[in-house]
């Protein structure tokens, strides 16, 4: 008894003092606000006018984002899980294609399927949304149970999709679409879609067993197994999810369009991956919030029209996106070495 | 009094020939454990040292120091008689060091001759690789020590004997006088260990030291020529191999007082929870058969390798029996994930508290309440946060968990309390049957006390414990029985009042 009260006393000493704990998006937040500071002092200097406060423009950047930012919202899942998924662009290819083929007009004498014209919009949208489903679910099983990475799993339903997206409409455009659809896509709707979906799976990683659940796989993949969590069927759902929101963005591009293309949503996944990298998620797995994810798409979209508003080359635009990206990556290993440490 | 025996063995060393490495005073501590207290050890030419010590004794440490992969962090170490320090395993090969690992450490999908010669390879006028002349100088190694592999031969295409071999002839290849082997017999048939005693007679002939690491008693009277105990990082003696019992290294080994720091408790032995027949895992242990009743410590020793965790494994479904029934309350199971497991009342708390136990980025909180969210504190998929966490932060303070708060990080927890954590994860499950394996690993002595006392408290109110651990003093200061296992078998359970070291390390050491 007495080596027990003696050794409390030792290992007390060895306390750690509470730290004082910073949400962890406050980092990122700040980066967002240094970024748009940044192009409001350029603004003025060189175009006279403020970057910040015009409300077009801000309309433009939350709405070319929403689409990214539905995809970032499974891709970010998928990341905290330790995994990748590719596939997203494919899937908006995939999806908007096939609801575009089911939201055709009945005038229209060169429609994909001339019987399934002028549907009600709940059917285009079902087609679209399940066709990420499916995708979804394949990459999800062929990781759970092959047990191949991630990587080349998606790699390979990314070209797969792509080819099937083109061969479903023969490299043509599928337009002529129902106004009811292209609805889905005008206004503020695509924001409004993302931010629900991002207050959705914000609840869910934060409040569900099945986001706990997530963080576990993430953090250790082992310690779950070992903690009675069934992993495969975990992931299948995860990629699942990650697919399904794909085919969401997919619907609304081809809805914002009045067109689905086999050319739509090239390089969205790498978009998405980056930010959700830039909002704090560790490629490592374990870590990552949805409030995170969603500033990371705004860090992404005021990039994108700060560059074009002080007239910087497109060229350019990439280039620096890709530095930006590659930095996010080094801050996050530096963060875990110094959480090892 | 040792060199006698030494000198006429060895003419080689004859005279006042400084020996081939002496180590002084050697101190080793790592975050909680001090692995080598003051050790010493010398190496004499044309001589097989034998290293003997139980888990944990200091052997691998001093071993690797050895091979300069670990920098002691006090003391010195002398090579024929002049100071060194070595900077790295690279550093210890120039200076005439060769270790032969116990984990192998070959390139696959190179081949035999391109790993041995790796970072030496002879190469042509051009600077490109010359493989003539990497086969031929292969070849006459191999030749030398009448191995029969094909120097060109895919290394994954070997079998693990033959990976053995070359790693023995890569060793030699570096014409060290001082080879050092960790368990080389481990993988090998009756007919390769003598193949291997063979080389090492061979080896011992041109003067060369070998520090050989062994737990068989039998290696030890065959091969070696002195032999050195070491015991809970201490240096204890050494002898010739011709003067020394059996029994005598035994007690050298284990000689230790058990300390009344185990507060075992009689309490009342239920009814039969876990009965297990015949249990085997395909290639890794068979023939497991016990019984676990309510309220019972059942300790299970055995070395390293022993097939003790992969037992635990099985019953937990983790990696699932492939032969062999479990009962639990006399009803026949089959366990093929740990989820049907934990349906049964099971838990198991894993050997290796950072890989199969912790969720290191995540807070304590989350690593305590893993196991139990597939069970209780969930309402149509969502976590009933106030009720869970008031439960979880009654059991850490039940266990006397130290943390700033349910939220802090898990890894910036002491391994004792971090040990706590992963207790209470599977305490709030409620368990009949709880597995523990080494679960005072790595942690300080307050820490281990207060296990201990909890363990005893947990029995005491009932739960059946399987209690895995290479302490042989909490083994025996722990159970009611100990089961041993040696080389994937059960080789006996011994009462705790027939139970002491010299039993249990002879039914470990066959």
């Amino acid at each position: 008894m007495a080596l027990i009260q003696q050794s409390v006393g030792a290992q007390s000493m060895t306390f750690k003092p509470a730290r004082r704990k910073w949400p962890p998006e406050l980092s990122i937040f700040l980066v967002l606000v240094g970024i748009s500071l940044f192009f409001e002092v350029i603004g003025w200097v060189l175009n006279g006018q403020s970057f910040i406060f015009n409300i077009e423009r801000l309309q433009i950047i939350i709405l070319q984002m929403a689409v990214i930012g539905i995809i970032a919202v499974g891709v970010n899942l998928v990341i905290i899980t330790s995994g990748i998924d590719l596939s997203s662009g494919s899937v908006v290819a995939v999806a908007a294609v096939v609801s575009a083929s089911l939201a055709q007009v009945s005038d229209f004498p060169r429609a994909v399927f001339p019987t399934l014209t002028d549907l009600p919009v709940i059917w285009p949208i079902i087609a679209g949304v399940t066709a990420g489903f499916v995708i979804g679910l394949i990459n999800g099983s062929l990781i759970a149970y092959t047990a191949i990475p991630p990587f080349i799993a998606t790699l390979g339903t990314m070209v797969a999709a792509r080819g099937f997206a083109k061969w479903f409409t023969g490299a043509m455009p599928v337009s002529m679409l129902t106004d009811n659809f292209a609805w889905i896509g005008s206004g503020a709707n695509p924001v409004v879609i993302f931010l629900v979906l991002a207050a959705i799976f914000h609840v869910v990683l934060r409040y569900t067993r099945f986001g706990k659940f997530t963080y576990a796989i993430g953090a250790n993949r082992q310690a779950a197994i070992v903690s009675g969590i069934n992993v495969q069927r975990h992931l299948i759902w995860i990629y699942t999810i990650a697919g399904l929101l794909s085919g969401i963005a997919g619907t609304v591009t081809a809805a914002r369009a009045i067109s689905g293309q086999s050319g739509m949503g090239v390089m969205y996944e790498l978009d998405a991956i980056a930010a959700v990298v830039i909002g704090g998620t560790s490629l490592a797995g374990g870590v990552g919030r949805v409030t995170g994810t969603v500033i990371g798409v705004l860090i992404l979209g005021v990039m994108t029209s700060g560059f074009t508003f002080i007239r910087i080359d497109a060229f350019y635009q990439e280039m620096v996106k890709g530095v930006i990206i590659v930095a996010a990556v080094v801050a996050d290993m530096y963060r875990q070495r110094k959480r090892r440490s | 009094m040792s060199a006698t025996a030494t000198i006429e063995r060895a003419p080689a060393a004859v005279g006042a020939a400084p020996p081939l490495l002496e180590i002084e005073g050697v101190v080793k501590a790592f975050p909680g454990v001090v692995a080598l207290d003051h050790v010493g050890f010398r190496l004499r030419a044309g001589t097989v040292h034998a290293l003997m010590g139980e888990n944990g004794a200091g052997k691998s440490t001093l071993m690797k120091i050895i091979a300069g992969i670990y920098v002691p962090d006090e003391g010195h170490l002398k090579v024929k008689g002049r100071p060194l320090v070595l900077h790295g395993p690279l550093d210890a090969l120039n200076n005439g060091i060769a270790m032969i690992h116990q984990e192998l450490n070959l390139m696959p999908f190179m081949t035999v001759a391109e790993n041995i010669w790796i970072r030496r390879e002879p190469l042509s006028r051009f600077g490109f690789v010359d493989h003539g002349e990497l086969k031929r100088s292969t070849q006459a190694l191999f030749d030398r020590l009448a191995i029969d592999i094909d120097p060109e031969a895919e290394v994954r295409s070997l079998s693990i004997a033959n990976r053995q071999m070359v790693e023995i002839a890569k060793a030699v290849s570096f014409d060290s006088d001082v080879l050092i082997m960790d368990e080389p017999t481990s993988a090998l048939t009756d007919k390769e260990v003598d193949h291997l005693f063979r080389i090492i007679r061979q080896l011992r002939e041109q003067g060369k030291g070998i520090v050989y690491i062994t737990h068989k008693m039998n290696e030890l009277f065959e091969i070696a020529d002195e032999v050195s105990v070491f015991r809970d990082g201490k240096y204890i003696a050494t002898k010739p191999a011709g003067e020394v019992t059996r029994d005598e290294i035994i007690h050298m080994m284990v000689g230790r007082e058990i300390t009344q720091m185990f507060p075992k408790e009689v309490v009342p032995i239920g009814a039969v929870v876990l009965a297990v027949k015949d249990l085997a895992v395909n290639g890794i242990f068979s023939g497991v058969s016990f019984e676990l009743r309510a309220g019972e410590i059942l300790g299970l020793a055995g070395l390293v390798g022993s097939g003790r965790s992969n037992v635990a494994e099985a019953l937990f479904g983790v990696v699932p029996a492939t032969g062999g029934e479990i009962r639990i309350d006399g009803e026949r199971v089959v366990v093929n994930s740990p989820a049907v497991a934990m349906g049964h009342g099971m838990a198991f708390l894993t050997e290796d508290r950072k890989d199969t136990g912790c969720f290191q980025l995540l807070d304590v909180l989350s690593n305590m309440d893993m196991a139990v969210l597939s069970q209780r504190y969930v309402k149509f998929g969502f976590v009933q946060r106030g009720a869970l966490e008031r439960d979880c932060e009654e059991m850490s303070r039940k266990l006397r968990v130290k943390t700033p708060g349910m939220n802090e990080i898990i890894q910036n927890l002491s391994g004792g309390n971090q040990q706590k954590v992963l207790i209470g994860r599977w305490l709030l499950t409620q368990p009949k049957v709880l597995i523990l394996d080494e679960p005072t690993r790595g942690i300080d002595v307050g820490a281990k006390a207060e296990i201990h006392r909890l363990v005893t408290q947990l029995a005491g109110q009932g739960v059946a414990v399987l209690m895995i651990s290479s302490e042989m003093p909490e083994v025996l200061g722990m159970s009611d029985r100990v089961m041993v296992m040696h080389e994937g078998r059960m080789t006996g359970i011994v009462d705790r009042k027939d139970a002491d070291q010299v039993r249990i390390m002879e039914l470990a050491s066959h």
